[in-house]
């Protein structure tokens, strides 16, 4: 198993997800002679996992089953466990697509925060690109640094323990994309400048609030950067259901034998999905 | 070329480069080659005057069609230092404002103004920009500017810049697939290096192009494809270097529940014209090919390509003027000059007695063995990439299934799901609701998928103004 490449059986060693229903999924770490716990019973790692087939259904010992699924960065990101606020796949499919991401890219990111982002970041750019991410949390920091390692990805990210708005991201002139998602994101669009190739690339913000967003597109404009666009994607949720319509009774009619009509229709959520930020987009032309 | 020490190499556009062109939001790929025109935003121009320069570049075009390229910065800041009003309140929509007419700005156009002097002339002459707030003056100018702008920007293609040139341009070639949608697809989907996707696509090619973007040429994508021949214009305009394509199959889906069976036979698929040249030859040419897009073995599809050189059908019927169609000729080993001298023919003919009809009879069974051969050597290499794709999907252990077509997806994917190995993602696009819906459904009685959704993505930009300045400009109120 590894983020950025798909493997057939499980490994000791591996993080797979165990899923018990819709709704329902946990992340494991499979090692040897270690069990998990679940609502249908153990799951004892040595043989119930370790040699079986990603996708398998696996017996628990109470007697009911779950599927042992192979990880994706999106897959993680659902079942992650949160440091901070993280961004989810909606942002980053549209992040990813917006800033040119694909095999070879290198790419700057801060704050690292929970890792969501970084991880789906990986995915796009291995195996020849590098992430340079940053995080001013010492704790959160060293955690990301664990998991990149434990997901076998260390070789395609440094974490750096600093501050984006003083200290940059610590390197220069490499960067294909930039990505920032701090509080004060105006502060480093200088570093994020310097932090790109001479030739160009494309730099992306996350904020929240649209003064933010006002204060980062001021800066951008000032660094010389082009062609900005901030933009909003929501993602609707359509629940498949079959309802059932009841038809009117206008007196005794042969022609109206039934008293319903059932329909396979779609509902969406009460409410429109939450914001959850606005995303900068904006190239740095030549220099 | 010779040995430069140029670094930017790289980044300077070269010919036979497959580019977008961009004016604004309006975008175009074009491939730039060499002496030809392109038409983009009602202006023709010659793409190739601006091979050498760097990729990002913006050009003024000059009269004659000729790229020239503009110094970043002529455009913005003549407004800046401005004075400006603070609202409305004062200023009257009469009609009146603009002192220039219709006439004065042709003349202007006609002196060889450059499209930024254009608009400050309409700058100075307006009596009420002054009194404009900056954010109107800003509006007046960036409506200006799309009217009267003569540059083009040369970019390097993407998925990002094609997506929504498509999208822009010709929707209904791309079923009205929306940028964000595809984002959603591509992420959804974790296509990714190195792994085995498949691809059904009718969407000129945009969605498999960007698959193979984000593979980076490692891995390996088969598109798999209705009818006669794989769709995949879009794919050349992504650029990609030539060992892309090394990772790139297809294979046909009429074939699809013979390869499920186990009966698709990919060796020996020699059709009957192969061994007997003037026979079956006889009978292609009589049978010009059918317009049917659902039948595709091999026999009849390689019919219909010799069948669509008229000049082969001019020869059977005149096979007394064989210069009609010189790359007959060509193929012939011997340099013949039939029609200008039988009589040398005839010398070369190797029975004497044989009637007078007979060289040309030879010549004629000479071209068509020759076409028979080319045929087969056409039919050989379709039956190994058939044979290749093949392989690929036998196992049934494809890491992705990406589908984005006007087909119905729901037998779509019940059929494609089978090459799919467990615990991987598939993502289906439909530019309607109800399909997925039974999809949905289907799949859910079908059992053996998880973590099923039907979404839809909305995407919305912003404007976003400066922050005002805490000191006013000056007042209005004059």
């Amino acid at each position: 198993m590894s983020f950025v490449e798909y493997s057939d059986l499980i490994q000791d060693g591996d993080v797979a997800i165990v899923y018990l229903g819709p709704e329902s999924m946990m992340p494991v770490k499979v090692k040897q002679g270690a069990q998990t716990q679940t609502r249908y019973g153990v799951i004892r790692h040595s043989s119930d996992l370790i040699g079986r087939r990603y996708g398998s259904k696996v017996t628990c010992s109470k007697g009911g089953w779950v599927y042992v699924l192979h990880m994706t960065p999106e897959l993680w990101t659902v079942n992650l466990p949160h440091r901070t606020q993280i961004l989810y796949t909606t942002d980053i499919a549209t992040i990813t697509m917006m800033l040119e991401l694909k095999p070879g890219a290198v790419v700057c990111e801060s704050g690292t925060g929970s890792g969501s982002l970084s991880h789906a970041i990986l995915r796009s750019i291995a195996p020849s690109g590098h992430l340079h991410t940053v995080e001013f949390h010492q704790q959160r920091a060293e955690k990301a640094e664990e998991e990149f390692k434990e997901h076998r990805v260390d070789r395609l990210v440094t974490v750096r323990n600093q501050d984006v708005c003083k200290d940059g991201f610590g390197v220069t002139g490499v960067a294909d994309a930039v990505f920032l998602d701090i509080p004060s994101p105006w502060e480093a669009v200088r570093h994020a400048k310097a932090a790109m190739k001479r030739q160009g690339g494309r730099v992306c913000s996350f904020s929240p609030c649209i003064e933010q967003v006002q204060k980062t597109c001021e800066a951008l404009v000032d660094q010389g950067f082009e062609e900005l666009s901030t933009l909003e994607v929501l993602l609707r949720v359509h629940d498949v259901r079959t309802v059932y319509l009841p038809l009117p009774d206008f007196g005794p009619d042969e022609t109206a034998p039934q008293t319903s009509v059932a329909l396979k229709t779609t509902t969406l959520p009460r409410e429109m999905p939450g914001h959850t930020g606005y995303l900068t987009f904006a190239t740095k032309p030549r220099t | 070329m010779a040995d430069n020490v140029d670094e930017d190499s790289p980044d300077r556009i070269k010919a036979g480069d497959y580019v977008v062109l961009k004016r604004g939001d309006i975008f175009k790929a074009v491939q730039i080659q060499p002496k030809k025109k392109a038409m983009f935003e009602k202006q023709w121009f010659l793409p190739d005057t601006a091979v050498g320069q760097l990729y990002g570049s913006t050009f003024d075009v000059a009269p004659g069609g000729i790229l020239q390229p503009r110094k970043p910065k002529d455009t913005e800041g003549s407004t800046d230092a401005n004075e400006a009003g603070t609202d409305n309140r004062h200023i009257l929509d009469d009609g009146k404002s603009q002192k220039l007419t219709r006439d004065d700005i042709e003349i202007l156009k006609g002196q060889g103004l450059k499209d930024q002097e254009i608009i400050q002339q309409l700058v100075d002459n307006s009596s009420t920009f002054r009194d404009k707030t900056k954010y109107a003056q800003d509006k007046y100018i960036k409506k200006k500017k799309k009217k009267y702008e003569n540059t083009v920007t040369i970019l390097r293609p993407s998925c990002r810049i094609l997506a929504m040139m498509y999208h822009g341009r010709e929707p209904g070639k791309i079923c009205h697939m929306r940028y964000d949608m595809l984002a959603q697809m591509l992420t959804l989907a974790n296509i990714h290096a190195g792994s085995k996707v498949l691809v059904f696509e009718t969407c000129a090619g945009l969605v498999l192009g960007s698959v193979m973007e984000r593979m980076g040429g490692y891995g390996s994508v088969i598109q798999m494809f209705p009818g006669g021949g794989p769709v995949r214009a879009g794919v050349e305009s992504f650029g990609f270097p030539a060992h892309f394509h090394d990772t790139l199959h297809e294979f046909p889906i009429c074939h699809v529940n013979a390869l499920l069976a186990g009966t698709l036979d990919t060796a020996c698929k020699d059709p009957p014209a192969a061994s007997k040249p003037s026979v079956a030859s006889a009978e292609e040419e009589q049978n010009p090919p059918t317009a049917e897009p659902t039948s595709c073995p091999e026999e009849l599809k390689m019919e219909a390509e010799p069948t669509s050189c008229p000049e082969e059908l001019k020869m059977e019927a005149e096979p007394t003027e064989p210069t009609s169609c010189p790359e007959e000729l060509k193929m012939e080993a011997e340099p013949t000059e039939p029609t200008s001298c039988p009589e040398e023919l005839k010398m070369e003919s190797k029975s004497g007695a044989e009637k007078i009809n007979d060289p040309e009879k030879e010549e004629r069974e000479k071209r068509i063995e020759a076409k028979a051969q080319e045929r087969k050597v056409k039919l050989e290499e379709k039956r190994k990439k058939l044979a290749s794709a093949a392989a690929l999907l036998e196992g049934r252990n494809a890491d992705g299934l990406v589908i984005a077509s006007r087909f119905h997806p729901c037998p779509v994917l019940l059929g494609l799901i089978q090459f799919l190995s467990p615990s991987r993602p598939f993502v289906v696009y439909s530019q309607y609701k109800e399909p997925l819906i039974e999809c949905f459904t289907k799949l859910k009685e079908r059992g053996g998928t998880v973590n099923l959704r039907l979404t839809d993505t909305w995407l919305r930009r912003y404007q976003v103004a400066e922050i005002p300045p805490i000191s006013s400009s000056r007042n209005s109120l004059r």
